[in-house]
């Protein structure tokens, strides 16, 4: 047995977006079910054609089950599998196994927070979840979450291996020239290495520029099955590989801060691709601090372990440069609503489709999505291209 | 087997880590089967799956394997070190390093653990015995 032979058996045909940047006046449930929709009916399919629902929260322990209701879903198939921002990037998997099972035709995955204009938001949810989700070996030293536990990554990882505060701040601007030739961006104002430096100190060595925003947002993507993909209205986008690799769940746990579960997820989802990271034309990772970026695109075989400072530099990362990363604009520039591993998958599937204008990265075939959850704590790794790529 | 954990029939590794830092000491589990240590207390070992773990005293010795600072302004507490500890025996803890600025805390530099009272709730932190290396 192998997952290979999952692969280029489901694809991706509809993808939506809504209350991106601030959401006023409406709740997270309203955004998510205008994304859902917009997903729905960009695959050509009617809400009644879905059975198959993946989605998690922040907040809620029991979100498919509301999810579900609000949608009018009575759903075959369902996945509330919570792992953090990562979650949407790995519900392609369990889908994939459903939908190719048989057990669903059309799987609904989807997202949506309104933590910055809510009035019940992420300050709240941070003082409850000591309660919640317990952590007596590392709350009473008050860390900042999670940015303390990303601060200590790239601590390490300068210490390590000499990576520069200047080095992390490439990525912060990569991310904003990318971010200003799309206008869905939240953050388009012109952006220098030296302002990421001189931004105010929120968990050294990181700025606040180092870290991602905070905006509400809703996403949402279709699966189907490949061959009824081939008959809907947009250009199928299959699923090539995935896979999902948890070594963690609080920092102080982590094995080696400078080596995440992206290197298992990576080879796992490649393996079952059948590409390496040279096959890759576009490449979308879960950026929700500058070192992420660094650290995935050397676990996920961009370039080598302790080498991603010197990579990113001179603008490689950024329009025009030698690799295509994060065109949205990432979590750091584009839209980061708690939890973004669904903004990544759509921003790849618009790639794959052409539909990028400004930012499109002409003749790309296949994309690399990767998510990741909690402190460095799951990582989902997820091939996507087009026909092309079968 | 299992009656090597719980210590006291009353209470689970976490309680008993905690009670134990409360009278004053530091005692983490070892596990009589692999012979590593395991940090933070479990019911079981994290690297073999015995459940066959004793508590014995930690050296208190460890070296810092990374550090940030928590910038907070002065009217919430104002700017925290938290660190990485890597213990001689082999385990890494959260904790921090008091007796010199958040951000004199060196990668590499020597501690000592010792026990403060935070919250009216004992708490592991370390102070520096040597430089980094």
């Amino acid at each position: 047995m192998s997952p290979a032979g999952l692969r280029g058996s489901v694809a991706i045909v509809g993808v939506g977006q809504a209350g991106l940047g601030e959401a006023h006046g409406r709740t997270e449930m309203e955004i998510l079910a205008e994304a859902a929709h917009a997903a729905v009916a960009d695959a050509g399919l009617r809400m009644r054609d879905i059975d198959g629902l993946a989605t998690a929260s922040v907040g809620a322990t029991m979100w498919a089950l509301p999810v579900s209701e609000y949608l009018g879903l009575q759903p075959k198939f369902v996945d509330s599998t919570m792992l953090g921002g990562s979650s949407f990037v790995s519900h392609m998997m369990p889908a994939a196994l459903a939908l190719d099972a048989g057990l669903c035709d059309a799987v609904l995955v989807c997202y949506g927070s309104t933590q910055r204009t809510s009035t019940f938001g992420r300050k709240e949810i941070a003082k409850v979840r000591p309660m919640l989700d317990p952590q007596p070996y590392e709350y009473p030293y008050q860390p900042a979450m999670p940015v303390s536990a990303y601060a200590l990554a790239a601590a390490r990882h300068m210490h390590q291996y000499g990576t520069t505060r200047e080095q992390l701040a490439e990525v912060a601007v990569a991310a904003r020239q990318w971010a200003r030739l799309n206008p869905e961006a939240f953050m388009r104002d012109p952006l220098a290495i030296a302002d990421v430096l001189a931004a105010r100190m929120v968990a050294d060595p990181l700025s606040v520029r180092d870290c991602c925003l905070v905006t509400d947002g809703a996403g949402a993507y279709v699966m189907v099955r490949a061959d009824r993909a081939r008959n809907l209205k947009r250009k199928p986008v299959y699923l090539l590989g995935n896979a999902t690799a948890t070594w963690h769940r609080q920092i102080s746990a982590m094995p080696d801060l400078t080596v995440t579960a992206a290197k298992e997820s990576g080879e796992r989802a490649y393996a079952m691709a059948g590409m390496t990271a040279a096959d890759i034309d576009v490449v979308a990772l879960y950026d929700a601090f500058t070192i992420n970026t660094i650290l995935f695109l050397e676990d996920l075989g961009f370039c080598k372990k302790g080498e991603g400072g010197a990579f990113v530099s001179d603008g490689a990362i950024a329009p025009g440069g030698r690799l295509a990363v994060n065109t949205n604009g990432g979590g750091l520039s584009c839209i980061h609503p708690g939890m973004y591993g669904i903004f990544i998958t759509i921003e790849a599937v618009r790639q794959l489709r052409g539909e990028c204008g400004a930012r499109q990265v002409a003749g790309a075939s296949t994309a690399l999505v990767h998510g990741n959850g909690g402190t460095l704590s799951s990582q989902a790794t997820s091939i996507l291209g087009t026909d092309a790529a079968l | 087997m299992d009656d090597t954990i719980p210590a006291c029939p009353d209470a689970g590794p976490e309680k008993v880590f905690f009670d134990t830092l409360e009278s004053g000491a530091f005692r983490i589990q070892r596990c009589q089967d692999c012979g590593r240590h395991v940090f933070y207390p479990r019911a079981l070992c994290n690297h073999c799956g015995s459940r066959a773990l004793d508590w014995v005293d930690a050296s208190g010795r460890g070296t810092v394997y990374s550090t940030t600072v928590v910038r907070r302004k002065a009217e919430a507490g104002g700017d925290l070190n938290i660190a990485l500890i890597d213990l001689e025996e082999g385990v890494r803890l959260m904790s921090r390093v008091e007796g010199i600025a958040p951000d004199a805390v060196r990668i590499g530099m020597r501690v000592q653990a010792g026990i403060a009272a935070e919250n009216g709730r004992p708490l592991l932190v370390f102070t520096q015995s040597g430089a980094a290396t």
